[in-house]
């Protein structure tokens, strides 16, 4: 009995003082440890499309060209290029390489892209190479993969051919579907590709080296990259993968992760722990997605100017959702997007809706007029505690101010999106995020070919817009297009735009130079540092 | 008591077989699929995934594929993890979810007869009220509550030591495995001291303990011997499911302690409507549970000679 | 030698005699002994009164408290309980454009460092509809950030709050974000459009509670538009519970969250337990054949899926949005719940139909129904009370699971445990979302509980011979 006391108390000090050496940030060693929202379903660059992995990948790998702190494109792969109206041409460095020892050549990017396109890859992301030259027709299965417009004329010379003229292609590229994949070692695993440590090449400033699912996932630096001088970091470990932001929360007070996202409730916390909180805007736009079908309520333009002029944005900015860093919703377009000189929204002004009872309640009179009665309208939202809440504030604007009931449909994740494209809605809380560096990713939201425009929303003139945008490189035409499109969504009050997100987080404060992007890997460590 | 189990068991493959088929046909009845997404792809490329998924066979066709793989114990690929295969994910992450289970029974058992046996013992006075008072909170206050005031009930140890002392979150030592089991356990403690407490009070009062008294045994044997195996028949009784609940319930605890077990998974897959783990781990899950009744019915006979089984 | 004769006359017929044993009590039955105990027992009481209260909270309390649950007052979002308030009248809001620097140029290298700002302040009263702040430029910068927080800074990394940024030409922020009339510190620190410079000035600021004339005539405060001139004090609504996420009534939440919640959390677990004794008691007590597949179906209810058949149930109940599906979820619930009784009650038949006096009670020529209903079900008393008073928490929960994914109530009508699951969301902050829910649940929890207690008490033949 004795003994076994005595052997439980060492085991109990040995277990102990385990944990007690590791802390999240290391300045002899640089390393730090993070925690991950949810595990990366999968981290094949040509198929992937969560934050995650995309955020993974953006260490682990690298494109033609990456972007620096400020946000301008600076060379990655390709040491040069050159852009005209018909093609682009990249001149790629000779020092690239794959971690087995392999260089980095124009070849496995051509690979890369053509596999992305090929319809059985049944990339979701495919669409983002369709500038390239029959990009589309592949992904249709209407040409062979071969017929690509890229072309590597020689191992660092890669030339790409356009569909039509893209003035934006050299940003595209820095996106993970753009990212290089080297043939013969893809052949060896085909659809293992992606799926643990060994199964991937890496040509990016860190290398995976273990991938434990749903545990953990561990980085060092890559030591055949070839700005490796200037990454200081030696490891990047994920050890815990929870979604609670409370838990991170509880991770990051105890000193085991360098960062985490706060929300209202975590937020308090973090003030009274007296941590240095940081407010990012991500981006992305939430708003309310009419169902703009014949016979749908919705459908009428009084009635969505009656609601346009009832809903106070403020108000749900600052009481509602009540975190900083959220900005009221005034456009599809938001403020971080670049104009022709200088932001979108300061060269192109967003018309505004002046909150108007009185004339949101004219409005109403016009549309019953028009509709006869009008019956319960259904707002369509996800099973998450903010959407349900936004949808009850929503119903008791309605309720109050123009006597029109709103009834709240919520829907788990897949059976919102199945009533979503049946247009099973009348309304439907929606956000859209941007996939690349440039004004079309909002702007064609709406056109009438577009598959993500669920409330099938149907303008000719919007459309003809996109279209005379999509054709041309000149900055001045897109722009103006781009304005008059903010205009016409106003106008016809084709959404409701609620709020721009902003999210607030925490980073320990010994950890310098991580930098958060709105397009591309967020947050990025790869120029962090440890100071002591 | 060979031919007993062998019948359980046949009846457990077949029950194991409904639970597949009704699992089955229920998951195609939910609108959604697997393949829809936020970003919509185009027509031909959903056709593609369809065929390689084979999901533009008919219901009754796919069940009939999915019957053959299940008996070669081939359950596929996840959908939403498309490297990993449905094997894999239970292989790896069920263990992790059945240690943490089996330390929860483990506190839920031994406290609940514990603090059930002591109210009975002392009946209506201060240590029932009090154990009573904690119980009904164990019940009235849901289980995600405790775990983040667990949680925190840790940082605050922490930071009053200076160090990280107890690990917070995550797996891999006793020390992470304390309090989510612990949290775990709770509202089974709870159930089961409840019933340790009716059950007690009725053995206390039976004849056999007076004749017992009577002979002069010590109250110790008296409890140990006699009180005890009577009463925990219906403890042992609730176990078997309860022990199939907490291992397969364990989601809120996985997800506040970044465990990385099976309950996150299957919720996952529900919402995401990932067919094949959904089929997997439910199959996996109702073979468990058929399993652990079986044993406990026949651990029942054992202890209380005076059921027969058949 | 006894010389007695007998004769005639010395004996006389016995005629009936007083009887030695008298039954004092008027006979009883089992249910009427076991009532008359009840009401002797202090903790059945008091859970019967419990109940009552709970009663008149439910069913007279909204005639009591007419404060509309569905309005929503977002100038009192998460109030915690207090004494009424009065608030500023003050004009209506209008959107500012802020002070911005004509003819300004980003510089075009950015020092290592630049002075603090200056002349920070408020540019006119600070009210909750807004705070109007203003510094002067600061040369080499080229934007600002504004930090706020409850209490005062202690260094650079304590700022709090970050509210915003603004662009190098504007010098002003006007601050909305859910302003409370306390005391507020604002800082303002340079930056040269992406880093901060460490140097911040601070100013603090205190709000009065102000409502515009608007949302005043909107909840009824004012009868009209002109009447009370700006700059009066009126009176706000009062919330004796205080407020939820959206600012409304917390006891009138409660009060109709208490039907819902006490309706299934009461008749949901009295079908299940009822259909777990009738469906456990059958199984236990014939055994065999019939016992095996019975018991069989019901390890398949449990190893089902729990979410995908509730989706599956709504949609098969045709549920449409928004609209109350009290009656399908009670199914349900009904439906998933029964096989925990069962199997528990099965185990207690098992047990006792071994016993001697139901072998007696079976050669005198007793039924097997009337041997299950009279002498194996009171039997089982206990158990059956404890999964009942179990059943009751469960319940009130798992509705608030349903009602959270589409189905049972709809929003905005609350429950007790949907209002739990927000409350837990600002359990630091704003613990009186979740302390009052809680609170009744176990108060209801307590009150059946106790029942439970003092009815295995009543109605337990050994327990009373413990008297």
């Amino acid at each position: 009995m004795k003994v076994f006391t005595v052997f439980l108390t060492c085991l109990f000090f040995e277990l102990a003082l385990a944990d007690l050496a590791a802390t999240s940030v290391n300045f002899e060693s640089q390393t730090i440890t993070i925690a991950l929202v949810q595990e990366p379903p999968q981290l094949n660059s040509m198929k992937a499309t969560d934050q995650v992995s995309l955020m993974v990948l953006g260490h682990l790998m690298q494109g033609l060209v990456q972007y620096d702190r400020r946000g301008n494109v600076i060379p990655g792969v390709a040491m040069r290029w050159e852009l005209n109206d018909k093609e682009a041409t990249f001149w790629l460095r000779d020092n690239a390489r794959w971690s087995d020892g392999n260089p980095v050549t124009a070849h496995d990017f051509v690979f890369a892209w053509r596999n992305a396109l090929k319809p059985e890859t049944a990339s979701e992301y495919a669409f983002i190479l369709y500038p390239i030259k029959n990009a589309e027709a592949i992904n249709t299965g209407k040409v062979a993969a071969t017929e690509l417009g890229v072309e590597a004329i020689n191992d660092v010379i890669l030339k790409v051919t356009f569909e039509r003229p893209t003035g934006y292609f050299i940003k595209l590229t820095s996106f993970a579907t753009y990212y290089p994949v080297r043939e013969e070692f893809w052949v060896t695993k085909k659809d293992r590709y992606g799926a643990d440590a060994v199964d991937l090449l890496y040509n990016g400033p860190f290398v995976m080296t273990n991938w434990t699912h749903s545990a953990s996932l561990n980085m060092v630096k890559n030591q055949l990259y070839w700005d490796k001088q200037n990454i200081s970091l030696n490891a990047i470990n994920a050890e815990y993968i929870t979604a609670d932001t409370r838990a991170r929360l509880n991770l990051f007070i105890d000193g085991k992760i360098v960062h985490t996202r706060l929300d209202g409730e975590t937020s308090k916390d973090a003030l009274t722990q007296r941590f240095r909180i940081r407010r990012f805007t991500t981006g992305s736009v939430f708003f309310i997605e009419y169902n703009h079908r014949p016979g749908r309520p919705t459908n009428n333009l009084n009635l969505r100017r009656a609601i346009q002029h009832v809903f106070d944005a403020d108000e749900m900015v600052n009481r509602v959702l009540a975190t900083p860093g959220n900005l009221r919703g005034e456009s599809l377009f938001p403020v971080w997007l670049n104009g022709v000189n200088d932001k979108f929204r300061r060269e192109y002004p967003a018309p505004l809706a002046i909150y108007d009872v009185a004339k949101a309640r004219q409005y109403l009179a016009l549309a019953k007029d028009e509709l006869g009665s009008i019956g319960p309208l259904v707002l369509l939202v996800s099973d998450t505690p903010t959407a349900t809440k936004q949808a009850e504030y929503m119903q008791g604007v309605l309720g109050n101010k123009l006597g029109l009931e709103l009834k709240i449909d919520v829907q788990t994740f897949k059976q919102r999106l199945a009533k979503m494209t049946s247009g099973d809605f009348d309304m439907v809380g929606a956000g859209w995020g941007p996939d690349f560096d440039d004004i079309m990713t909002f702007g064609d939201l709406f056109a009438s070919w577009n598959l993500n425009n669920r409330g099938r929303y149907n303008n000719p003139q919007y459309d003809r817009l996109i279209r005379t945008a999509m054709n041309s490189t000149v900055p001045r035409i897109r722009m103006d297009a781009m304005g008059e499109i903010q205009q016409i969504v106003h106008d016809d009050a084709v959404i409701l735009p609620q709020y721009e997100q902003g999210v607030i987080y925490l980073l320990h404060p010994r950890l310098k130079g991580v930098v958060r992007r709105v397009v591309g890997t967020d947050p990025d460590y790869t120029h962090a540092k440890v100071v002591p | 008591m060979l031919a007993y189990t062998i019948k359980r068991l046949i009846a457990g493959v077949i029950t194991v077989w409904f639970i597949a088929t009704a699992t089955f046909f229920a998951m195609h009845q939910v609108p959604g699929d697997p393949l829809m997404n936020d970003k919509a792809v185009t027509p031909e490329i959903r056709a593609n995934l369809e065929k390689k998924y084979g999901l533009d066979k008919s219901k009754t066709e796919q069940y009939f594929i999915f019957l053959g793989n299940m008996l070669q114990g081939d359950f596929g690929i996840s959908f939403t993890q498309q490297n990993r295969r449905v094997n894999d994910i239970i292989r790896d992450h069920f263990p992790v979810s059945a240690t943490l289970g089996l330390l929860a029974i483990f506190f839920a058992t031994t406290g609940g007869v514990l603090w059930g046996a002591l109210t009975a013992i002392y009946r209506n006075q201060l240590p029932d009220v009090i154990i009573m008072f904690f119980v009904i909170l164990g019940i009235s206050v849901p289980s995600f509550v405790f775990a983040a005031l667990g949680q925190l009930m840790l940082v605050n140890i922490n930071s009053f030591f200076g160090q990280s002392i107890i690990p917070v979150a995550g797996w891999g030592t006793i020390w992470h495995m304390l309090m989510p089991s612990m949290v775990l356990g709770l509202g089974t403690m709870a159930l089961l001291t409840r019933l340790m407490r009716s059950s007690m009070l009725e053995v206390v009062n039976e004849d056999y303990i007076k004749t017992a008294r009577a002979k002069g045994l010590s109250p110790t044997r008296i409890f140990f011997r006699h009180q005890l195996r009577n009463a925990i028949l219906p403890v042992i009784t609730v176990l078997g499911p309860q022990i199939a609940a907490i291992t397969t319930g364990g989601f809120v605890v996985e997800l506040v302690f970044a465990i990385p077990g099976l309950g996150r998974y299957f919720v996952q897959a529900v919402q995401q409507l990932d067919y094949t783990v959904i089929m997997g781990t439910t199959v996996f899950y109702g073979a468990f549970l058929v399993l652990m009744v079986i044993m406990v019915d026949i651990l029942y006979g054992f202890i209380d000679p005076r059921v027969r089984l058949s | 030698m006894s010389t007695y004769q007998p004769v005639a006359g010395d004996f006389e017929p016995l005629t009936t005699q007083q009887q030695v044993e008298v039954i004092s009590r008027p006979s009883l039955s089992y249910w009427q002994d076991a009532w008359l105990r009840l009401q002797q027992n202090t903790r059945a009481i008091i859970s019967l009164g419990i109940i009552v209260m709970l009663a008149i909270f439910t069913l007279i309390g909204p005639l009591a408290w007419t404060a509309d649950p569905a309005l929503q007052d977002l100038n009192q979002v998460s109030q915690a309980p207090s004494w009424p308030k009065t608030a500023l009248l003050v004009a209506p809001y209008k959107s500012w454009a802020g002070i911005t620097l004509a003819n300004y140029e980003s510089p075009d290298s950015y020092p290592t460092t630049v002075p603090a700002v200056t002349g920070f302040k408020v540019l006119d009263n600070p009210t909750t509809q807004r705070v109007r702040l203003i510094w002067d430029p600061v040369p080499g910068a080229d934007g600002y950030n504004v930090y706020r927080n409850n209490r005062e800074p202690l260094d650079f990394n304590d700022l709090g709050l970050p509210l915003g940024s603004t662009y190098g030409d504007q010098i002003s922020y006007e601050d909305r974000l859910s302003l409370e009339a306390r005391e507020y510190y604002y800082s303002v620190v340079p930056t040269d459009g992406l880093d901060e410079y460490e140097i911040y000035t601070q100013a603090i600021v205190t709000p009065t509670l102000a409502l515009t004339p608007d949302e005043a005539l909107e909840r009824g405060l004012i009868s009209d538009i002109d009447l009370p001139g700006q700059g009066q004090e009126i009176v706000i609504e009062f919330h004796p519970f205080g407020t939820d996420y959206l600012g409304r009534d917390m006891l009138a939440r409660l009060m109709q969250g208490a039907r819902v919640s006490l309706f299934i959390g009461i008749v949901a677990p009295f079908l299940y337990v009822l259909a777990g004794i009738a469906y456990g008691g059958i199984a236990g007590y014939f055994g065999g054949r019939l016992d095996a597949i019975l018991m069989r179906f019901s390890d398949f209810v449990v190893a089902l899926p729990f979410l995908l058949f509730m989706i599956l149930f709504k949609i098969a109940f045709g549920i449409g949005p928004g609209e109350s599906g009290i009656l399908p979820m009670l199914i349900a619930l009904v439906l998933l719940g029964w096989p925990a009784t069962a199997r528990l009650v099965r185990g207690q038949v098992l047990q006792i139909r071994e016993e001697g006096y139901i072998e007696a009670a079976r050669l005198l020529g007793a039924r097997d129904h009337y041997l299950i209903l009279r002498h194996i079900i009171p039997n089982t008393m206990g158990v059956i009370l404890v999964t009942l008073t179990f059943s009751v928490p469960s319940a009130i929960f798992t509705e608030a699971f349903l009602s959270f994914i589409g189905m049972g109530v709809a929003p905005p009508t609350p429950s007790w445990g949907s209002m739990c699951n927000e409350g837990v969301k600002t359990m630091l902050s704003h613990p009186h979302e979740l302390i009052f829910p809680a609170l009744f649940i176990s108060i209801t929890v307590l009150a059946f509980n106790l029942l439970g207690d003092g009815l295995t008490e009543a109605l337990d033949s050994k327990m009373r011979s413990r008297e």
